[in-house]
């Protein structure tokens, strides 16, 4: 069994994710723990500048026309044979769009546990201590895998990214497995189409969620934000029943915003939405439920009911 | 086209969520179950892949709770044409490796064109169980899809990444999707109508093998220990706008009139 970490570098659109860097810099100390190396890997098209921007201990990357973008199929054989080829210890792997479409198959082609939603790891005495954050980010789980080897799927934003960057001896290596009979085809990225307001560049947001209770009540937020003289986004199921466009959504797959103020409005904290905004100046959550998770990175709060809040506090700002 | 939807139900996260006196998992007989958030779109988006190109919507789950039935009745009061529920010796909260391979070997012989489930659950601390299904049953899987389009033996899927950036897939069925969102709002079953089906409507019944397990340990369930929690402000709705907007003003953001 060797000892080292293999950590699957991931890029979109020619640059590398943030994520790659905290799973570096996160796989270096605790490879230094094992007694093993922090192994990046790199699958990619002309990707060489890429792997010799990532801070690991050492760079593999598989260059081919077939991973010019990002194929699960394609990526998940690779890792598979990889995995078989080379015994890491621990395998990282992002909790990210990309990755959740790998490391539970990778689990299971290649017989390791998973550890998913990780936002903690620790070598305890040799053994790897991941901590989980699931239910909605409402608890907390420490587990050890059964076997001395396992993957963990990281959430991004756990760990810092500053030591994952640098540079490390790459090596280009053959592709561990064919590439020319896949079921998955890529066919295009399709960018958003621009927004009226961009939620990024607003020193004020306006955020609801689904404490809105309904469509009728969006006007209430924009009347507000008319007031303040500014936007409103909104959680994903705002967006996804269609009440507000989807330039509109902050979190893991809309924006991540950094306004001054952030109003969090009916709006519970799941980790997908703290990842777009918790870099926020300020951040002020309404919400009934006392427990609910926005508390919990809010700077102030109340559980008021958003829909008496939201028209009091546009009287107080019209004056 | 034959089109299973794989569903699973998760604890209300609106509950307070208690641990067990061991510390090593929820105290699950203290909670209230309900379907899937994810899987609820799943079945809206296979329930409009069968209007749109005609076919069977078959739902099945493990039942972990009990009270698998209801879930079923809702999903073929949407349209789904039958349901299947596994049972056997599996608790709740059963993980994700274990109810994988039961759905997986469930549904090897009824050989889908096309098997639709929830991208992730709450509960799936050893992973999600789309990625699993497609591993054991040797097909391709995509995630965080937000469309699904199926023609000629083949899907078009939409997946998201971050920034609302989309890829397009073409994919030879047969194929795992993992559902993100349906790409319209999952409809409404009146309750008349749920009634109505629980009265007539056969669920099959598999008695399920063991499974796998999630192949680690939960040492230490807790509540997170946030590193700083909201300075709260009590009073009526007029107190906490006043005081919102006393922020406000403070930052320089509003003038206060
Ligand atoms: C791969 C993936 C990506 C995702 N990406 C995103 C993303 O980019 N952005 C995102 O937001 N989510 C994302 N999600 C979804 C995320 O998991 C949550 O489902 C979502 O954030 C919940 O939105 P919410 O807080 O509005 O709804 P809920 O969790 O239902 O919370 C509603 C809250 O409103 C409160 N409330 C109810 N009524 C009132 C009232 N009258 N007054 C005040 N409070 C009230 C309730 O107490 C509750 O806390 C993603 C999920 C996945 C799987």
């Amino acid at each position: 069994m060797a000892k080292d970490i293999l950590i699957l570098a991931e890029h979109l659109n020619g640059k590398l994710a943030d994520i790659t860097f905290e799973m570096v810099g996160k796989a270096k100390e605790l490879a230094a723990g094992f007694g093993g190396k922090a192994v990046a890997v790199l699958l990619g098209n002309g990707v060489k500048s890429l792997a010799e921007s990532i801070g690991a201990d050492s760079v593999l990357y598989v260059d081919d026309a077939a991973l010019a973008q990002f194929n699960p199929e394609a990526y998940g054989r690779l890792l598979a044979a990889l995995i078989q080829e080379r015994n890491p210890r621990v395998v990282m792997i992002g909790n990210t769009s990309i990755g959740m479409d790998l490391a539970a198959g990778l689990s299971v082609m290649t017989d390791l546990p998973l550890i998913a939603y990780v936002n903690g790891l620790a070598a305890d005495g040799g053994t790897l201590a991941a901590t989980s954050q699931i239910y909605g980010g409402k608890i907390q789980a420490e587990a050890l895998p059964d076997g001395e080897a396992c993957i963990v799927a990281c959430l991004a934003g756990a760990f810092p990214a500053d030591t994952g960057k640098g540079s490390a001896p790459v090596e280009q290596i053959a592709s561990p497995a064919p590439l020319d009979d896949l079921k998955v085809n890529f066919v295009k990225l399709i960018e958003p189409e621009g927004g009226d307001v961009d939620i990024t560049q607003q020193p004020i947001l306006v955020s609801i969620g689904r404490g809105i209770g309904g469509q009728e009540n969006i006007e209430l937020a924009q009347e507000l934000a008319d007031a303040l003289g500014c936007a409103v986004s909104s959680s994903r199921p705002i967006t996804d029943a269609g009440w507000l466009p989807k330039t509109r959504q902050v979190g893991k797959s809309g924006l991540t915003v950094t306004p001054k103020v952030y109003l969090a409005f009916g709006i519970s904290g799941a980790p997908e939405h703290l990842e777009g905004m918790r870099g926020a100046e300020t951040i002020v959550a309404v919400n009934t439920d006392s427990k609910a998770p926005i508390f919990d990175v809010a700077h102030y709060g109340a559980t008021c009911d958003m829909l008496d809040l939201l028209p009091a506090l546009t009287e107080k700002i019209k004056g | 086209m034959n089109i299973v939807v794989s569903i699973k139900q998760i604890p209300n996260l609106t509950d307070e969520l208690e641990i067990n006196a061991e510390g090593t998992g929820l105290d699950h007989d203290a909670l209230q179950y309900v379907l899937n958030e994810f899987d609820e779109h799943a079945i809206e988006e296979a329930v409009l892949a069968k209007e749109a190109t005609g076919g069977t919507v078959t739902v099945i789950g493990v039942d972990t709770t009990g009270e698998l039935d209801g879930a079923l009745h809702t999903a073929l009061a949407k349209g789904a044409d039958s349901a299947v529920k596994i049972t056997g010796d599996f608790p709740r909260g059963t993980d994700s490796h274990t109810q994988a391979k039961l759905i997986a070997d469930a549904i090897r012989g009824m050989s889908p064109d096309i098997v639709l489930t929830g991208v992730q659950a709450a509960d799936d601390r050893d992973g999600q169980i789309g990625p699993m299904i497609a591993a054991h049953l040797g097909v391709p899987y995509v995630g965080v899809v937000t469309g699904v389009q199926v023609k000629e033996g083949k899907a078009v899927v939409h997946k998201e990444y971050a920034g609302g950036v989309m890829a397009e897939f073409e994919v030879a069925l047969p194929m795992v999707v993992g559902v993100q969102a349906a790409h319209q709002p999952p409809r409404y079953a009146p309750v008349s109508k749920i009634r109505q089906i629980a009265k007539t409507a056969k669920i099959d019944e598999v008695t399920g093998g063991a499974g796998p397990r999630a192949g680690s340990t939960v040492r230490r369930m807790f509540k997170p220990e946030s590193a700083g929690h909201a300075e709260m402000w009590e009073g009526s709705p007029e107190e906490v706008a006043d005081k919102i907007a006393t922020l406000l003003a403070e930052k320089g953001l509003v003038k206060r009139g």
